[in-house]
């Protein structure tokens, strides 16, 4: 069967246990979350979850229902990739010579991404965008080995 | 007024009309029984947690209102989890209250102190900590209302002990009534389109349905556009098994709600979650590609096990008197007056409920424990009204009836019938000390074939008699057992017994036992 990936809004309560109650929900059901971020609201009853999940059409629509049921859920938005403005951060931390910042100072020029801290041998970058173009980023940093990093989960908002 | 913590808990069950609850006391919990002592609620003291939370269900489920349970922290709420399992796979209206340790120490692993609120989340409608006694009273409302709106479940407060002391404001506030609710009928005309045109339908009646109270409106639509009507288990009383479309109960075993299945030209399924106990019938379903309408409270469970065709979302009194308006009523004797051919379950225990059922009540309320008993009187009791078969259909809890008989007979103030195993019995035994302590009328019938029955069964037929850990061959005498605990007992040794036993039997008002003796291979 065919599945999709769908990122999911979901506007919660801020109550005890809402995490927990949310992500219990998708483990104890099978559902696979690529990625989950949760974040605060402009309005302090609220926090909003934003799960990112591959699933097939069906399986879907029964997380949405099953989500939606939830006591401590206001509100449920399915979002597809178009009707909406996505963005994960990353933080990279890179091992630069001296003689291949410039070569980095281009790259992060050409995926609008920022140095944030320089030290002798390493640099720490900034990126904000779509989970594909997060992903080529760290591709393309592969070969100037990878110290570590930190990436977000999906924050998204409907266009319009 | 100005009261402490337990008083307000206390208030507010006064408030929601509950008139008693099932528990057992403990350190964190004691403020609340010494309390209790001033407020009109009757407290069924049961030898054992998971008693009190069956009893609970069992008085839910004979009357339609909350259950309650009260019980201490740690172990005596641990006790409640499988119970609280049970309420949540059957959709009962259950209001579970624990004690913990005071909110200072909690976390700090002190004696007695659980994560009730962590450990029971996949298996609760909501749940709670409450963190002052100001907002104590929304709580208990809200929990009342959260187990019995939509969809209805469990819901667990814990109570952190010093919060039974705080002081706090309270007012009386009448709850307000929960209406039932249509959520989705965007399918309605088309459902009825779908009913107009078919000439065989098949009505599929499940537990929402006894949940709604719309047995009147089934028998309505059935006998309006002529179809049959099965059950589930959890359906079994929605309509009474003498009403003249009634069919059976489906399940792997029925044969007539099977057959109804493969001829009938449209399913109509009310209340229902297609469970995996019918998993032959789910199979044909799909093989079939029937035309399938499915009205359910709970929008999650249309199209999770089963891809229905066209559903409403909402209660099914509503949905149907939505519907009926909208249906030409196509008579059709021809499909009406056909018979599927039940082939009788026939053997001991069969026979002994067949003369029970001849000497009792129609409407006398029978509850099964879980295992091959619990199919026999499922598929062959005749259960006339709603609220009078109890049974744990979902998670499939053995030792669950004496609880649930003894709230059943507290709820009803009637005479129940339970029928168990021996296996089954054996769990939860220890609860007729409760029965007999409040001289309740309730007949225990232990069909004791010294073996798991249904689990021999499935090894006889599926792991080549290789009988492991299924029989019990125990030395316990039932009936020297159930006098020890002030019951009376008798024992069915033979067919021959069965009549005149059970009248005397019938002559106790208070527990009664008998052990009915049952061929091991008696399937």
């Amino acid at each position: 069967m065919e599945t999709e990936k769908r990122i999911i809004s979901i506007l919660v309560k801020n109550q005890p246990g809402v995490l927990s109650r949310i992500s219990g929900l998708f483990s104890r059901r099978g559902y696979n979350i690529d990625s989950l971020s949760v974040c605060a609201t402009e309005d302090d009853r609220y926090s909003r979850m934003t799960i990112t999940v591959t699933g097939t059409k069906a399986t879907v629509k029964q997380i949405i229902s099953q989500v939606e049921k939830q006591e401590d859920v206001e509100k449920v938005l399915d979002f597809d990739e178009y009707a909406v403005v996505f963005r994960e951060l990353l933080l990279i931390k890179v091992n630069v010579k001296s003689s291949e910042r410039s070569q980095i100072v281009d790259l992060c020029e050409i995926f609008k991404a920022k140095a944030i801290d320089i030290c002798e041998e390493t640099m720490i970058l900034e990126l904000t965008g779509s989970t594909q173009k997060i992903d080529a980023f760290i591709k393309i940093l592969i070969p100037y080995t990878i110290i570590e990093m930190a990436r977000t989960g999906g924050a998204a908002l409907e266009r319009g | 007024m100005r009261i402490n913590g337990a008083e307000i808990l206390m208030n507010c069950l006064i408030e929601q009309g509950v008139d008693t609850i099932f528990g057992y006391p403990g350190a964190s919990v004691l403020a609340v029984y010494d309390t209790l002592l001033d407020f009109p609620v009757r407290h069924i003291l049961t030898a054992h947690e998971q008693g009190a939370c069956f009893a609970a269900e069992g008085y839910s489920r004979a009357s339609g209102k909350v259950g309650v349970v009260l019980t201490t922290s740690g172990p005596g709420a641990t006790n409640l989890v499988t119970g609280i399992a049970d309420a949540y796979m059957d959709s009962i209206p259950l209001v579970a209250i624990t004690g913990n340790v005071s909110l200072d120490n909690l976390g700090h692993d002190c004696f007695q102190e659980i994560d009730i609120f962590g450990m029971t989340l996949p298996i609760v409608k909501y749940s709670y900590i409450v963190k002052s006694a100001k907002e104590l009273a929304h709580t208990v409302r809200e929990a009342f209302r959260i187990a019995q709106s939509g969809r209805k479940g469990p819901v667990l407060i814990d109570i952190p002990t010093n919060i039974f002391n705080e002081i706090s404001e309270y007012e009386l506030i009448a709850p307000e009534p929960i209406l039932p609710k249509l959520i989705d009928t965007t399918d309605l005309v088309k459902i009825a389109t779908l009913i107009n045109s078919s000439e065989r339908p098949l009505i599929y009646a499940g537990g929402g349905v006894i949940a709604s109270g719309a047995t009147e409106q089934v028998k309505a639509l059935s006998t309006k556009i002529s179809a049959h009507v099965a059950v589930s288990f959890m359906g079994i009383g929605a309509v009474p098994s003498s009403f003249k479309n009634y069919i059976g109960v489906a399940s792997n075993r029925t044969t007539a709600p099977t057959t109804a299945l493969k001829e009938c030209d449209l399913l109509i399924c009310l209340g229902t979650r297609f469970n995996s106990r019918t998993e032959s019938n789910n199979k044909l379903l799909t093989k079939r590609k029937l035309p399938i309408v499915h009205i359910d409270i709970d929008n999650a469970e249309i199209d999770k096990n089963i891809p229905t065709t066209r559903a409403i979302v909402g209660d099914v009194i509503l949905a149907i008197e939505e519907l009926l308006p909208r249906l030409n009523g196509n008579a059709n004797e021809e499909w009406l007056a056909r018979d599927f051919g039940e082939k009788p379950i026939k053997n001991r225990a069969v026979d002994i409920l067949n003369s029970l059922s001849k000497k009792v009540d129609k409407q006398t309320i029978i509850v099964t424990d879980v295992g091959l008993h619990q199919l026999w009187t499922a598929l062959t009791y005749p259960v006339e009204t709603p609220r009078s078969f109890l049974t744990s259909g979902g998670l499939g809890v053995m030792g669950f009836g004496l609880g649930a008989a003894i709230g059943a007979a507290l709820a009803s103030g009637k005479r129940v019938i339970l029928v168990t195993g021996d296996g089954s019995f054996n769990m939860n035994l220890n609860e007729l000390a409760t029965a007999v302590k409040n001289k309740l009328g309730i007949m225990i019938l232990v069909m004791n074939n010294s073996s798991l029955g249904m689990i021999r069964q499935i090894q006889q037929e599926n792991f080549s008699r290789r009988y492991s850990q299924s029989t019990l061959y125990l030395k316990t005498d039932y009936v020297a057992f159930a006098k020890s605990f002030g019951a009376d007992a008798y024992s069915i040794e033979q067919s021959d017994d069965i009549d005149k036993i059970l009248d005397m039997a019938l002559r106790h008002k208070t527990p009664v036992v008998i052990d009915c003796k049952i061929p091991i291979n008696d399937k």
